[in-house]
C-alpha cells in the first residue's frame, strides 16, 4: 500500500462531493422519492394501516403505545424508520450509478494504472454515498416532523439512531459500491439496487412482520431490515428493543465488511469496460 | 536480458487465456527508450489485451513483462509510478471541467496546490484547452475530450505512455493534432506503446511495428522493413473506352480488369525499368492511355498477406 490512502481517499472524497454540490438535484430526487412515499403512506394508507396496527386478529404492534393513539397518527410514527431506510437504499442506488459511470468511462480503469492506494478510490464513493445518505435523511426528517412525527425519547437515544442510521448507510454504501461494479452498464447499476427496496417492504418497516402469513412473516422476522428498524422504533418512540440492537449492528458491521471485501476484488479483478 | 540495453518495455513469452479462449500465445516485444512502438493488428488480435497486462490493469498467464526496469506482475506500483494510459474509452469525467479533471489527476499525483495549478496550466496551454477549460467537458468534441485524456495521463509526467487506439472515431484533423502531439512527447524522450488499426498511422509514427494476429506476432520491424516483406506496388492505367481496355487486356497479360473504371491493374510494375517496358509495349501496340498511377507498396499489402484476411485494419477515412 502507498503512504498517501487517507490524503488519496480524501481526494477522491472531495470529488465525490464536487460532484453532489454541482448536480443537488441529485441528492433531491433521492430525498424526494421517500417524501413521496411518507406522504402516500400516511394520507392514503395510513388511516386503514394505522387502525390496524392494533386492530382484531393483529397482534398489538410492538411500536405502539396504547391503542388510544392509533389511525394516521399512529401510523406516522411507525413508518418513520421504514421511511429513513427506504432514503438510505435510494442513495445506494445513486451511487451505484456512479460508480457504474466510471467504471464504463474507464475513470476506474485510469485510477488503477496509477500508484494510487487502492482502496482511496472506493472509500471516496463510499463516504461520499453516506454523506449524501444522510443529507436526504435530513430533509426526510424534516417532512416527517412537518406532517407530525414527534420522537418520544431524550435527545441521546436521538443520537444513537443516528449513529445506527451511520452505520447502516456505511454498510448500505459499501455494497452499493460492490454493485456498481459488478453491473455491466449503468442501467444495470440503476436496477439491482432495487431488490433492497422490495427487501424493505418485506420488513416490518411499513406493517408489523407478526401482520405477514406464514413465512412470509418468518423472513420479514428475521431479515436484516427488521432489526435495524425495530432498533429505531425503539431509540425514537421508546418501544422495546430487546435484541434487536446488537443483532442490528451485527448486520450492519456484517453487511459493510461483506460489501468491501466484494467491491475490493472487484475493483483488482475487471479491467475497462471496451476491452474485446 | 534484451537486445536492447534501455529497453523501456521488454516482454517475453506472453501468454492470456479467457477460459478457451486464447487471446496471446506468446508474445515477445522490445520497445527501445524513447521510441515510438506500434501494435498494428484486427480486431480481437489481441493488442488491447496486451496493454492491459502491460499497464498492470490484468495479470498474464505466464511470461515475463518489464516496464521501465520494474516487473509489471511482482512490482505493479512502481510500474505504475512511471506509466500512464490512455485507454480506448476517453477516461474523462464529462460532468466536471476539463480543469477540475485535471486537477484531480494532480492531486493524485501530489503536486500540491501551487504545484498542481501551474501544471494544469500548462497542460491547458500545451493542448490548446484553455478557452474551455472552465466548461464542463461532457460539452467538448471528441477531439478535445481526446486531448484532455492525454493530457490527464501526463499530469504525472510518465516517462512510458501506452496509448489504445489514440485516434479512432477522431476526424482527419483532430488525428493530425494528435499525431503531432505524440511526436512532440517522443522528441521529449517519452517511450510510447500504442495500438492502432490505421496501418497509415503505425506507418507514420512509429519506428517499429508488431503485427499482431490471432494472439502471435506474426511480423515485426521498421515500417521499411514489413514493406519489403511483401512484392506490392502496382501500376493502373486508365482507358477511354472499353475497345481499348480490351486490347490493352490483350496486350498486356496478368492484368486484372476494372470494367466499370475502364481500367487495368498490374501488380510489381512499379520499377522504372518495367514503367518503362510496359510503355513501349502500349506504343508498340497503338494503344492510347488515359491515364497511369503508381501504387507503392504499403503497410496494407503486408497487413493483408500476413494475415490473410480483409475484415482487419482499415484505411483511414480521407
Amino acid at each position: 500500500m502507498t503512504a498517501h490512502a487517507i490524503t488519496d481517499s480524501l481526494t477522491m472524497l472531495r470529488r465525490s462531493l464536487r460532484r453532489m454540490r454541482r448536480y443537488p438535484s441529485l441528492t433531491l430526487f433521492i430525498a424526494g422519492i421517500p417524501v413521496v412515499l411518507l406522504l402516500l403512506f400516511v394520507y392514503v394508507f395510513g388511516g386503514t394501516l394505522g387502525a390496524g396496527l392494533g386492530g382484531p386478529g393483529v397482534p398489538p404492534a410492538p411500536g405502539m403505545p396504547a391503542p388510544a393513539v392509533m389511525g394516521r397518527d399512529a401510523y406516522v410514527a411507525y413508518v418513520v424508520p421504514g421511511i429513513l431506510l427506504l432514503t438510505i437504499v435510494g442513495a445506494a442506488q445513486g451511487t451505484a450509478i456512479s460508480v457504474a459511470m466510471d467504471m464504463t468511462a474507464g475513470i476506474i480503469a485510469r485510477f488503477r494504472t496509477m500508484a494510487i492506494a487502492r482502496v482511496a478510490v472506493l472509500a471516496g464513493h463510499v463516504v461520499g454515498s453516506v454523506i449524501q445518505a444522510l443529507l436526504a435523511t435530513a430533509l426526510v426528517i424534516v417532512v416527517a416532523v412537518v406532517i407530525g412525527f414527534r420522537p418520544t425519547t431524550a435527545p441521546a437515544a436521538w443520537l444513537a439512531a443516528g449513529g445506527l442510521l451511520v452505520l447502516a448507510a456505511v454498510g448500505i454504501g459499501w455494497l452499493s459500491v460492490a454493485l456498481g461494479l459488478v453491473s455491466d452498464s449503468v442501467e444495470t447499476a440503476s436496477n439491482l439496487p432495487m431488490f433492497l427496496m422490495l427487501l424493505l417492504f418485506l420488513s416490518s418497516g411499513f406493517v408489523p412482520a407478526a401482520s405477514m402469513p406464514g413465512p412470509l412473516g418468518w423472513f420479514a422476522e428475521h431479515q436484516p431490515f427488521t432489526p435495524v428498524i425495530e432498533t429505531l422504533r425503539g431509540l425514537l418512540l421508546g418501544t422495546p428493543i430487546g435484541d434487536d440492537g446488537w443483532i442490528a449492528v451485527a448486520w450492519c458491521v456484517a453487511l459493510s465488511l461483506g460489501g468491501y471485501l466484494w467491491a475490493r476484488r472487484l475493483y483488482e479483478r475487471v479491467p475497462e469496460r471496451a476491452a474485446p | 536480458m534484451t537486445a536492447q540495453p534501455a529497453a523501456a518495455i521488454s516482454v517475453r513469452g506472453l501468454r492470456k487465456s479467457y477460459g478457451s479462449q486464447v487471446v496471446l500465445d506468446g508474445i515477445d516485444l522490445d520497445v527501445p527508450e524513447g521510441t515510438v512502438f506500434a501494435l498494428l493488428g484486427p480486431n480481437g488480435a489481441g493488442k488491447t489485451t496486451a496493454i492491459h497486462i502491460l499497464s498492470t490493469l490484468i495479470a498474464a498467464d505466464a511470461g515475463e513483462v518489464r516496464v521501465g526496469g520494474f516487473d509489471a506482475i511482482r512490482e505493479p506500483d512502481a510500474v505504475r509510478r512511471v506509466i500512464g494510459l490512455t485507454g480506448q474509452v476517453s477516461a474523462v469525467d464529462g460532468q466536471f471541467t476539463g480543469e477540475e479533471n485535471l486537477r484531480l489527476m494532480a492531486d493524485l499525483h501530489h503536486l500540491g496546490r501551487e504545484g498542481g495549478r501551474l501544471r494544469v496550466a500548462e497542460l491547458l496551454e500545451r493542448f490548446d484547452l484553455v478557452d474551455a477549460a472552465r466548461k464542463p467537458a461532457m460539452t467538448w468534441s471528441g477531439g478535445m475530450r481526446r486531448r484532455l485524456d492525454l493530457a490527464m495521463t501526463l499530469v504525472g509526467e510518465p516517462r512510458i505512455i501506452f496509448l489504445d487506439e489514440p485516434t479512432t472515431g477522431l476526424d482527419p484533423r483532430s488525428r493530425r493534432v494528435m499525431w503531432d502531439i505524440v511526436r512532440d512527447l517522443v522528441a521529449r524522450g517519452v517511450t510510447i506503446l500504442l495500438t492502432t488499426q490505421y496501418l497509415e498511422e503505425a506507418d507514420r509514427l512509429a519506428t517499429g511495428i508488431a503485427l499482431l494476429d490471432g494472439g502471435r506476432v506474426v511480423a515485426r520491424g521498421t515500417p521499411a522493413e514489413l514493406k519489403r516483406l511483401v512484392p506490392g506496388g502496382s501500376v493502373r492505367l486508365e482507358f477511354a473506352d472499353v475497345t481499348a481496355l480490351d486490347r490493352a487486356d490483350r496486350a498486356l497479360v496478368g492484368g486484372s480488369r476494372d470494367d466499370q473504371g475502364l481500367a487495368l491493374e498490374l501488380p510489381g510494375s512499379d520499377g522504372i525499368h518495367s514503367l518503362r517496358g510496359l510503355l513501349d509495349r502500349l506504343d508498340a501496340a497503338e494503344i492510347e492511355v488515359e491515364g497511369l498511377s503508381i501504387r507503392s507498396a504499403d503497410l496494407d499489402d503486408v497487413f493483408l498477406s500476413l494475415t490473410g484476411r480483409r475484415d482487419g485494419p482499415e484505411v483511414p477515412t480521407p
